[in-house]
Parts: C-alpha cells; structure tokens; sequence
C-alpha cells in the first residue's frame, strides 16, 4: 500500500511597518530588550490600542494578491491564554471573520504545476520573546504587537517539495508586494505544519500531527520529508498516529513530541471591546487591487513572451522582484536577453549566493551599464567569453569596469595578427609530430595546436582566428 | 441551576483560580444567579435587530504608522518583581 501525506501549512508573516499594530512603538529587529515597549503592547491596565493604518493597507494588499475575497467587515477578537510573553493575558486576533479567505496560489514542484487554496487570511498581534536559562525565563517584549499577518493554506499539498515550493512563491509574492523583508532567520516568517498520511486513493483524513519549529525553508522540507517517513513508519507496523504537536529539531533532523500536560485548547475567544469595527468599502478593495503590482507569475509569462526566455528562465528571472528589474534594465540597453539572462542566472548569481549580496543592491556591486559593456566586449572580439567570466568576477569584487579591468590585467585578445602568428610559428616548431597529423588531415591534432597557442596566449587569443592562421600555414587554405 | 460544579472548576482553572470546596459552592450559586438574571434578555424579540460586536457606533478608528515614543528600559521594568539583563524575570516554565 502507498501513503499519501496530506499537508496544510500555516504561515505568520510579520509586516514591514515602521510601529506596532496597536501602538507606535518602532519594530527594528535587535534592538536591546525591552526598549521597544510601552503600556499599550505591555498590557498595562487603562490603555487602548488603536490599529495601524498602513498594517490593515498591507493586509488586504496581501491577500488580494493571494486572489483571496475581502471582507467588506473586519473586527478583532480576543484569544485568551496564559503564558509569560503574553502581557495581556489574550491576543488581538481574528476569529470567526477573518480578513479574507478562499484564495490560491499557483504553485510547481517537480515539474508539475497546481493549485493550493488559501482557506483564510488574518490579522493579529505578536508575542513576545523568551529566553529560557537555568535559573528562569527571561521576557522580551519588544516583538510583543508587532503586526502579523497568518495565512493558513487549505490541505492541499501533498509533498515536501509542494511545501517548499508553496513557501517560495508565497515569499517571492509577499516581496514583490514590499509588505515584509520575510526574513526566517529573524522570524518576520514563520511556518507551522499540519500533517498526516492516508492510503493513496482515500478520501477521509487520518490523524494529524502539527510540526513546529522549522526556522528554514530547508528546515520545512526536511522535517515533513521526516515526518511523513516516521508516520509512515508507525501505519506499516500497524500503529496508530497519536495527535500531538511536534517540535523539529535541526541538528538531529527529527521531530519530536511536545508532550505537553496542556489538555485541550480553549481559548474563549470574544470579540475585542477596545478595538472599533473596520468597513471596507468595494472601493478601497478595487483600488487596492487595481494598485497591485505585477505579480512573478505574470511577470514569468511576460518574459517568456516578450524577451523569447524558456520557462525555466523566465521562472528563475522573475521569482525576484530585484533580479527580474535588474534583468529588464539591462537588456533595454542590449538587444540579446537570453545572453543576459545566461550571465545573471550562472556567474552573477553564483557571486551574490556565495557572497550572501542583498540582490536589492545588485545595481550598486555591478551597474547594469557595466555588464552591458562587458558583453558589448565579447560580441567585438575584445575578449572571448571565458576571459569574461575572470573579468567578471573582478567587477563583482572591485566594483571597477569591463575595460578597466582588461586594461589593467592585460587580458586583450590578441587580435594583432603578427604578434599571433609568431605565437603560431613557436607552436608549430615545437609540436613538429603534431604538425604532421595535421597535414593527413586530422583534426583532432589541430585542435590540439589551437589548444597550444590558446596556452600560451592565456586565452586571450581569439580561437577562431588562430584556427585559421593555422590552417593557412599547414594547409595553405583556410 | 444552569450551571454546573463542574463548570466552574474548569472556569476557576482556566482563569487560574483556586477554589477550596466552600468556595465553590458559593460561586456556583453566584454564578448561576447571574446567568439566570442574564437568561432574561433572551426574553426580548431580537429578530429584527442585528448582530452587533461593537456598540459604540464608532468604527475605523485609526492611526498613522509613525514612532511615539517608547518607555526606557528602566521605565518598563519598574514594577518586575524580578529582573535580569533588561529582561523581566519569571519562574522558569521549561
């Protein structure tokens, strides 16, 4: 019997406003504890909290470009839980009426292409932060009311790799939008996992666990890849899957139970007194809508179109919103795309994964001006495209330009035929055994002679050229 | 009675209360009292009314997102009992 994992995952993303969702205290990441605080976010008794404007302007921008349906009603509710980072004793959230629900998003994994649904979107508040050492917990509120945004996907994913496709296009979106630096390591996204398996071909659900604690898109794909094998595991030895919540633990790359004492969840949630009801008018969505920018899935398509790039390309390209305006600045000013596109896709993304470049500040490290004269390089026999890829990567780490560099490192193709056919007579002198297999016509060992003079040129040589100086000499024709 | 023993124990709990057993007879009896008083509104035709979270006749309420200003760290630790780095100090809970 093959299993079928069935996975819904729920996705907090923080968004990129300058003061919390209910009070103005700023939301810069790392700053000393307890210094982004104040009696609002801190719970203290006889303050109100007043919603963000631009948190709401993000949120439905959010979930339109998610193609879900907004309320025209919004209102917050109270979810009520102890725990120490949680001042108030309950959170602002949204419970029966969510900001926005039956959405989807187009995702591709392993080369097939689906549709995940997006069951709601809502807004609520952060938590604060806890830092557990031996002789207590320490609390940290300065993330507590930082605003969030949870979108929870329907079950409608069905692998690892789905998952972690769903969570790339999810944040290539959201960046796209400019409503979050989704930044995992920082926590501005965060995802949980509901997970479970059935026999392929069934249509009821088996018991699910929840997977937390995944701090990276690897980290997401190897814990369901984890988890799907351990539950499957316990249903082949005839077990029963045990509904828990489980933490992922990276360096042992296991999920383990909670084993929480809490009994059920109740979390008594009734609407916010303190927080005003929102309308939305038909207006404002349609504006907001129409506001929208054009999307990495449009984008894709347009570039297929327009610049003659593959899917694989035009899907690379267009994921990031930088990347893919970079792309377009450059070739406006050079007529071959798919050339471009070769160079940014190999060296200049080699360069910026390596050197971990904010690909926001790619213009800055290369301007597009310089990578269009680079080629402009190539195409007039300056410089053959492997001493590109060496002129290249001096650009990237000098910041100096294509024929600066040349100038400086002397890496000219020799386009001088007398200084290339003293080169060639050296070659021919010394590889007379060779010389003669090229005379019965055999052009391996010519290749082998181009090969010399390319040696001893340090590439600068133009191969074509010296092929057929070559020949003209051995061969008298060319 | 409406309300049941039971009830207000897991109530008492969720609210993190602790009630010894005279107690909770007498907020059993409260509680239901209350609820029974509150039982009366239901007496009212509502049909035509609707449903309403909000009575204030307000609604969006807003504010720009700009920085006031926040308390020092002094400030919001002032009344910790416990405290430690800059934090708030609690019993451990892992």
């Amino acid at each position: 019997m093959t299993y079928e994992p069935v996975i819904g995952l729920e996705v907090h993303v923080q968004m990129d406003t300058r003061s919390k969702a209910f009070c103005g205290c700023g939301t810069v990441f790392g700053m000393p504890a307890n210094t982004q605080v104040c009696p609002v976010c801190m719970g203290l008794p006889g303050v109100l909290p007043v919603l963000n404007e631009k948190f709401l302007e993000y949120a439905i921008r959010t979930a339109l470009a998610l193609n879900c349906t907004v309320a025209n009603y919004l209102k917050f509710d109270r979810k009520h839980y102890f725990y120490p980072d949680l001042p108030k004793n309950y959170q602002i959230s949204q419970y029966d009426q969510p900001l926005a629900g039956h959405g989807r998003l187009n995702i591709e994994a392993d080369a097939i292409k689906k549709t995940i649904r997006i069951l709601r979107v809502h807004m609520e508040e952060d938590a604060g932060k806890l830092i557990h050492t031996a002789g207590g917990s320490l609390v940290d509120f300065n993330r507590c009311g930082m605003p969030l945004l949870e979108i929870v996907s329907e079950p409608d994913i069905n692998s690892a790799a789905e998952a972690y496709a769903y969570l790339s296009q999810l944040k290539n979106i959201l960046e796209y939008l400019e409503v979050s630096d989704c930044d995992m390591e920082k926590g501005s996204l965060r995802c949980d996992a509901n997970i479970s398996l059935r026999p392929a071909g069934q249509t009821a659900l088996g018991i699910k666990t929840e997977v937390k604690n995944m701090n990276s898109f690897k980290g997401v794909r190897d814990a369901l890849n984890y988890e799907i094998g351990r539950q499957e595991q316990v249903l082949r030895d005839g077990g029963a899957i045990t509904q828990e919540t489980r933490l992922w633990n990276e360096e042992q790359q296991k999920t383990f139970s909670m084993r929480s004492k809490e009994e059920a969840h109740d979390y008594r949630y009734f609407p916010e007194p303190d927080l005003v009801p929102f309308t939305i008018s038909d207006e404002t969505i349609a504006a907001a809508k129409q506001a929208l920018p054009e999307l990495p899935a449009v984008k894709k398509t347009r570039f297929m179109a327009e610049y003659k790039l593959s899917e694989y390309d035009a899907s690379v390209i267009s994921a990031d919103k930088y990347l893919a305006l970079y792309f377009e600045n450059t070739v406006k000013q050079y007529h071959m795309p798919k050339i471009i596109c070769n160079w940014l896709m190999g060296d200049v993304m080699n360069f910026i994964n390596t050197n971990q470049v904010n690909i926001k500040k790619l213009d800055e490290v290369l301007p597009v001006k310089n990578l269009v004269a680079m080629v402009q390089l190539i195409d007039n026999n300056t410089i053959s495209g492997k001493i590109a890829k060496e002129v290249l990567a001096a650009m990237l780490t000098g910041g100096k330009d294509a024929a600066t560099i040349i100038k400086e490192k002397n890496l000219g193709q020799i386009s001088d035929s007398e200084a290339l056919e003293a080169i060639i007579d050296e070659v021919i002198r010394e590889q007379q055994k060779v010389v003669e297999e090229v005379k019965t016509g055999k052009d391996k060992a010519l290749m082998f002679l181009v090969g010399q003079v390319m040696q001893k040129t340090r590439g600068k040589a133009n191969p074509q050229i010296v092929n057929t100086l070559i020949k003209k000499k051995l061969l008298g024709n060319a | 009675m409406s309300i049941t023993k039971d009830k207000i124990i897991y109530v008492a709990k969720l609210a993190r209360i602790r009630l010894d057993e005279k107690n909770l007879d007498h907020f059993t009896s409260q509680l239901d009292k209350i609820l029974s008083y509150m039982e009366k509104l239901n007496q009212l035709n509502t049909d035509d009314t609707a449903q309403t979270s909000h009575v204030m006749g307000l609604s969006n309420v807003f504010r720009p997102d700009e920085n006031t200003a926040s308390l020092s760290n002094e400030e919001a630790l002032s009344n910790a009992p416990e405290q430690e780095n800059g934090h708030f100090k609690v019993p451990k809970i892992i």
